[in-house]
């Protein structure tokens, strides 16, 4: 088991360039603003004095390189500077709406999962069937709807007319929380379904047609027993390579998704800094959030590896 | 909504097909023809929007705020008293305008950075490819919304901001394609026989490389329509009061329960739009990668 396990350090250890790769590109975003940054920050506030104090706390007064420098030398001590709004460290902000984007995410996780297996499974069953036919529809319009009004048409029915979840927030009591990130999370779901049955589906085909899926028949298995021991662990494998890598889009719909059901998760947060100019905020939201993915990513090879067998011998086998 | 990976996913897949291409009579293409029929009906209207729109669709009218579909007014009027079907016909102007014009740089850039990087390889190909993986590392709307932020409201930041995140993808596909294609006997003939470098890849690989690209292109239209929709949504696109899908939706969040409509009816034009691109999305990789459907 823990031979399979080898490529770890080179893995991370090809992760490293991106990682600086991204802290150049957060810390290049303060440069794109056109003119001087401090200015075109601050808007119509900026006085010659705010400006200047701007100008030194962003550090915009020394040279490029240096500026990177002391920014990478602060991100690693954890300093992700102030905001720019109330003076607040950011990391501070960043830690307390981490956790509810993070439930928001699993959480839809596992509903697409919910989602996904059952309507793969039916799909595969009698490819090009009816039923197929049917899940083939569904995967269509989730792709070809926006998330965010996905999740309005959500609010309408469920909240509005069938009054049974509510139509936003995050609720106050620790009891409350998965009660009110139902909805976002199943919104989540729906627009990230599509993909996952596509992958899942094309994969217990192949898995069906399968020799070994033919020996499990051939010594009685069926029914159930089959579908979950025999087709679906295998099947599961490239999905769950197709999850991972479609976890960054995931986030990135879950911004737009705090925004349609008012959650305090990092979506809002980093929106709520786009409207007041905070650009420390936004710059270390975009960060995490990029770094995030990077770790998903990194994850998601180990994760492949330890449940595919064949991983070590061959890829021909799999094609 | 599908995620520009999965797609990305997909088109590789589809270049494992032989790469002969026989053209199959384009009109024989069921979902080639739907496509064109759905997307050609919305282009009509956004065309004709002057024509065809019974009303001004900026023209605040605050006496008639609120009305109920019917009458004059068959889709009703938002809270400016604006006519919501004129609303929608000049949206269409907006969206597809701007989800058409944003494919284009990077289509073009991303193919071009691709194509050298796969002909060349070397360290060219190592950082572009290292670039590329950097950028993957943020979703797209964080990056979307965070360039149009820094480079200011407005149609430009949207195409700039698009334009700088979706290249990587058509590089991605294209180097894989040139990476298969240059191995080729045809390719290594040519360059023995003494052609250039640009006269080969502009002759010989761009024409046999580009088809996964223009596939990948009807795709990301839809992308892009999403993210155009989505920042009118998040109030960071066009600005007001021009008419556009998501910020209709947007106004008409705020009276879901008086009047379902307003934020409903944009939402289903916009899915009959990507209904409409990906049908024809699906026709052109059924006619330029045959092999492709078992």
């Amino acid at each position: 088991m823990l031979h399979r396990l080898s490529f770890i350090p080179g893995r991370l250890l090809r992760a490293v360039p991106v990682v600086l790769g991204v802290t150049i590109v957060v810390f290049l975003m303060v440069h794109l603003l056109p003119g001087d940054p401090a200015v075109a920050i601050l808007g119509d506030k900026g006085t010659p004095q705010r400006i200047a104090a701007l100008r030194e706390q962003l550090g915009l007064n020394q040279p490029l390189w240096l500026q990177y420098f002391s920014f990478l030398g602060r991100l690693l001590h954890g300093d992700l500077g102030n905001s720019l709004v109330n003076q607040r460290p950011v990391s501070e902000v960043l830690f307390q709406a981490m956790p509810v984007t993070l439930a928001l995410l699993l959480f839809a996780l596992v509903m697409a999962m919910l989602i996904s297996i059952p309507l793969a499974g039916i799909a595969a069953t009698r490819p090009n069937g009816a039923r197929d036919l049917g899940v083939r529809i569904f995967t269509l319009l989730g792709q070809g709807m926006p998330q965010f009004w996905v999740g309005i048409m959500l609010i309408l029915l469920v909240s509005v007319n069938l009054r049974l979840f509510p139509v936003g927030g995050y609720g106050l009591a620790d009891s409350d929380h998965l009660y009110y990130l139902f909805l976002p999370a199943l919104t989540l779901a729906i627009s990230m379904s599509p993909t996952i049955i596509r992958s899942l589906r094309a994969s217990t085909i192949a898995s069906l047609g399968s020799d070994y899926v033919a020996t499990a028949r051939s010594k009685g298995s069926g029914g159930s027993g089959l579908f979950i021991h025999h087709v679906l662990r295998n099947a599961a494998i490239p999905t769950i390579s197709v999850i991972g890598v479609n976890l960054g889009y995931l986030v990135g719909g879950s911004i737009v998704i705090e925004r349609v059901f008012a959650i305090p998760g990092l979506g809002s947060l980093m929106l709520t800094a786009i409207f007041a100019r905070d650009f420390t905020t936004i710059q270390s939201v975009a960060l995490f959030i990029a770094l995030f993915v990077i770790v998903v990513g990194i994850l998601t090879d180990v994760i492949y590896t330890l449940l595919d067998p064949r991983v070590n011998f061959s890829s021909k086998e799999r094609a | 909504m599908s995620t520009p990976t999965a797609l990305l996913l997909r088109a590789q897949e589809k270049r494992r097909s032989t790469r002969t291409r026989s053209l199959k009579a384009w009109y024989r293409n069921p979902s080639l023809i739907a496509g064109l029929i759905v997307v050609g009906a919305l282009v009509l209207m956004a065309v004709l929007a002057p024509v065809i729109a019974p009303f001004d669709p900026v023209k605040q009218d605050l006496q008639n705020s609120l009305l109920a579909p019917g009458g004059a007014h068959w889709l009703g009027t938002d809270k400016y008293g604006r006519d919501v079907l004129s609303r929608l016909i000049w949206g269409a102007q907006v969206d597809l305008r701007i989800g058409f014009m944003a494919v284009l740089i990077p289509f073009v850039s991303g193919s071009v950075i691709g194509a050298l990087a796969g002909y060349f390889g070397g360290w060219f190909d190592s950082i572009v490819m290292q670039i590329v993986d950097i950028f993957f590392a943020f979703p797209f709307y964080v990056m979307v919304i965070v360039l149009v932020f820094v480079l200011g409201a407005g149609e430009v930041s949207i195409y700039l901001a698009i334009s700088a995140i979706s290249w990587v993808a058509y590089a991605k596909i294209v180097r894989g394609e040139v990476l298969v294609v240059k191995k080729q006997d045809y390719i290594v003939a040519a360059r023995l026989g003494g052609m250039s470098h640009g006269r080969v890849i502009a002759r010989h690989i761009g024409p046999n490389v580009m088809s996964q690209a223009i596939i990948y292109a009807m795709s990301d239209i839809v992308l892009d329509i999403m993210a155009i929709v989505t920042l009118g949504y998040l109030g960071l696109g066009v600005a007001p009061p021009t008419a556009e899908w998501g910020s209709m939706i947007l106004d008409g969040q705020e009276f879901i329960t008086t009047q379902w409509q307003q934020a409903t009816i944009p939402g289903l034009v916009i899915v009959v739009t990507s209904l409409g691109l990906s049908w024809i999305g699906d026709g052109l990789s059924d006619l330029l990668s045959p092999e492709r459907r078992k």
